[in-house]
């Protein structure tokens, strides 16, 4: 190009010292074009990365909400007594109907559970929608199918399922997140997971975040960088951030599952269900999870340490203060926004994380609530899994709420990164 | 740090030879201790050691992990070579994974998890440059600020939500487009576009780190000399930033070979010998999980076949993020 620009001014010297004439003029007008056909290009890439995201989202939202077709067993309108609608009966009148269409046996069954004495209506009003009307979901539409093409959802609900109630359901309601799990999908919740959930990441963040910041004080304050173990930890760091989180599921199912299982499946604290009891429990889990995150931490924190301003250091050890008391009175402290920020950011990571648990054997149909750390657990990401596996649309639309239960815990737990890493800057700036 | 050391032994022996400071802070005094005729020389604290002990096997603990993950795939690796059916010519040459019958040919699940990356990487790769090169050279302040956090956003969602999106909307969406006959339920196309879309902030944002680190001063002489800004952004700034690139390019293909459950829901089940990436075919993150998540039992041939594979992922996994730091180390343009 710069050849050109000699070429036209030796022509055309009359031009004076800038480069002039008609091909010259041409050139400029033809980048000029193209600059702005590839700025178009740039843009349109960030685009698909908007679109992306909001497909993403939007599929979800479709899924969590729409009609449902439900066919029942029995219609609820036949249950009436005198003409009072089945959830306005009293429970006497309840217990009545499900003495009525239930075998005896199965009434001694829920009379030795618990005796319906003490039963409230709630809970016997749920036993007849169970067992009684047992509604059955026959088909599920989208959101916007629901929303757009109300009428043709209509009728094809009254083509293929004739005599079904077609409802618009939301799959995110309060009852699925205080449900424990079921294989039917109408009742079936989310609790047990986020308990599960909850109870590994609590693991998860004892295990991993002392460990974390020692190691990033370490080596930001002790380590001496000429030396070649500390090199060696510090690249070894950086390498562990970037294997695949199975193989630290595979570590954790030959390490804590399998050698360590006397302490994972608490056989030594003689708890748990000694003929059932193996590793595969919230604690192995956690202790995996806590590996997997631990470079981030680590990294993060250093970053934070880092950030100190080291006449912070230098007027603590000028008055005399000993390396540790440096470390943990002033260094500490105002690094501790930023590794907190790190932190949080690792364990919504560690939320997330589907992989490494299937295989340190997270259980897939847990009805009951995990009671301790020794027990097996399933966790939200593995429900979705789970049910996405599913071939049938009512599981899809079920992952899908789970899937929105997911998400508003995590975009809570980086919303207050957020906060904190704001404050944090603003304290900085007036300090 | 290692300077500061010795500084605060300095300044320790200066304070405590003018004796105990006046009205000093109540911690400096517990720290110093001692009246007019103290003892000057280092005094042994065995607390200090302690903790410096502790923090250093803190440290400690991710060489220990490393060694774990070597150990532990090592061991059963061999266990499994040591088994009278496998042998190391028929798993690296063999076209069949079928472990029921003996067969344990790794090329279905290498070809499977090629392709997927191959399809997420012609997708990461143009998309992620063209938004680092948008962010870096040609978004105002403003726009940067407001689609960085849109890009984070898209990086912090769990993959399994991404496993989700490629099974209820990709997969449909490509067979309308490619027709139902062409495309299987299950396809590495639909996981390796998904896997594209998520290693997409990966890319944009360290190439984009990469194409900052430029110093201005080159972008000026360009504009100086007339160049456009797409020249400016591409035949200079490109240029001098592209060992960053590079490696952002490498660090995402090793991202998309260790994904796991956009494969593990979205690309099949069944190790499948193919080279098309419309039809199912099982990756080797996606073994490792269906195998794993049935009822296995230890020291069987399939528990010791997965570490194998887990074995072959890592040294994988391993090399291309060794390449990509090399790559920074050797490559990298210095502008001091």
């Amino acid at each position: 190009m710069m050849a050109l620009h000699q070429e036209h001014t030796v022509a055309e010297p009359a031009g004076g010292l800038m480069p002039s004439g008609p091909d010259y003029h041409d050139q400029v007008v033809s980048r000029r074009r193209k600059g702005r056909a590839w700025a178009t290009v740039f843009q349109a890439a960030v685009l698909v990365g908007i679109i992306a995201l909001c497909a993403l989202l939007l599929n979800i939202l479709n899924q969590s909400f729409g009609y449902v077709a439900i066919v029942n067993n029995i219609d609820p309108a036949e249950l009436t007594v005198d003409d009072v609608p089945l959830n306005r009966l009293p429970k006497e009148k309840l217990v009545e109907i499900l003495e009525a269409n239930i075998s005896a046996g199965l009434m001694r069954r829920y009379e030795h559970d618990r005796p319906f004495a003490e039963r409230s209506r709630e809970n016997v009003h749920a036993l007849i929608l169970e067992r009684v009307v047992e509604p059955k979901v026959q088909a599920t539409w989208g959101l916007f199918d629901s929303i757009f093409a109300r009428g043709s959802v209509f009728a094809e609900a009254e083509e293929r399922f004739p005599g079904s109630d077609v409802n618009f359901r939301s799959w995110l309601t309060t009852s699925f997140i205080s449900n424990s799990q079921s294989s039917e999908p109408l009742r079936a919740g989310v609790r047990t997971a986020i308990l599960g959930s909850l109870w590994v990441v609590a693991i998860t963040i004892l295990f991993s975040f002392p460990i974390g910041v020692g190691a990033a004080i370490y080596l930001e304050e002790y380590a001496r960088k000429e030396r070649l173990l500390n090199r060696l930890i510090q690249t070894n760091i950086n390498n562990l951030a970037g294997v695949p989180s199975i193989i630290y599921g595979m570590l954790g199912l030959a390490i804590f599952v399998r050698i360590l299982e006397g302490f994972t499946s608490g056989a030594f604290l003689g708890i748990g269900d000694q003929s059932t009891a193996n590793g595969r429990t919230i604690i192995s889990a956690g202790m995996t999870l806590g590996l997997l995150i631990l470079p981030l931490i680590i990294i993060n924190g250093q970053e934070a340490i880092r950030a100190v301003p080291s006449s912070l250091r230098q007027a603590g050890f000028g008055l005399g203060a000993t390396h540790w008391q440096v470390i943990w009175h002033h260094v500490l402290p105002s690094a501790m926004p930023g590794v907190l920020t790190g932190t949080i950011l690792a364990v919504s990571r560690a939320i997330g994380e589907t992989a490494p648990l299937v295989v340190v054997g997270a259980s897939t149909f847990i009805a009951l609530d995990p009671s301790g750390p020794f027990s097996k657990f399933t966790v939200l990401p593995i429900q979705i899994y789970q049910w996405t596996s599913r071939p049938q649309d009512e599981f899809r639309n079920l992952a899908a709420a789970a899937i929105l239960v997911l998400l508003i815990l995590l975009l809570s737990l980086n919303a207050s990164a957020v906060l904190l890493r704001n404050r944090f800057d603003r304290s900085q700036a007036g300090a | 740090m290692s300077r500061s050391a010795p500084l605060a032994q300095a300044a320790v022996s200066a304070e405590t030879m003018r004796g105990p400071v006046a009205g000093g802070d109540r911690k400096g005094e517990t720290a110093l201790g001692g009246g007019p005729q103290m003892d000057l020389r280092r005094k042994p604290r065995v607390a200090e050691t302690l903790i410096q002990g502790f923090l250093f096997l803190c440290g400690a603990i991710s060489v220990l992990t490393t060694l774990g993950i070597v150990y532990v795939l090592g061991r059963e690796s061999l266990l499994f070579f040591a088994n009278e059916e496998v042998n190391l010519l028929k798993f690296f040459g063999g076209t069949e994974w079928q472990p029921a019958i003996g067969r344990f040919g790794i090329w279905p699940l290498v070809t499977a998890t090629f392709m997927a990356s191959m399809v997420a990487m012609v997708v990461a790769l143009p998309i992620g440059l063209c938004i680092a090169i948008y962010l870096s050279e040609y978004a105002p302040r403003r726009t940067r600020n407001i689609l960085k956090p849109i890009l984070e956003v898209l990086a912090g969602i769990p993959t399994v939500v991404y496993g989700y999106f490629a099974l209820t909307l990709m997969t449909p969406l490509l067979r309308g487009i490619f027709g139902r006959d062409l495309v299987e339920i299950y396809n590495t196309a639909s996981a390796g576009i998904v896997i594209g879309i998520l290693v997409i902030p990966l890319v944009s944002s360290m190439s984009e780190d990469a194409l900052r680190a430029v110093p201005n001063t080159l972008r000026q002489a360009s504009y100086g000399l007339g160049a456009t800004r797409l020249e400016t952004a591409v035949r200079i700034v490109l240029p001098a930033a592209l060992s960053g690139v590079a490696a952002a390019f490498i660090v995402a293909i090793s991202r998309a070979i260790g994904e796991t459950m956009i494969v593990a829901i979205a690309a099949g089940a069944g190790p499948n010998f193919t080279f098309s990436p419309f039809r199912a075919a099982e990756t080797m993150t996606g073994h490792i999980v269906r195998i794993s998540g049935g009822d296995l039992s230890y020291d069987s041939i399939d528990y010791n076949s997965i570490f194998a594979i887990g074995l072959l992922l890592f040294l994988l996994t391993l090399s291309l993020n060794a390449l990509s730091q090399w790559i920074v180390r050797r490559f990298r343009e210095e502008y001091e």
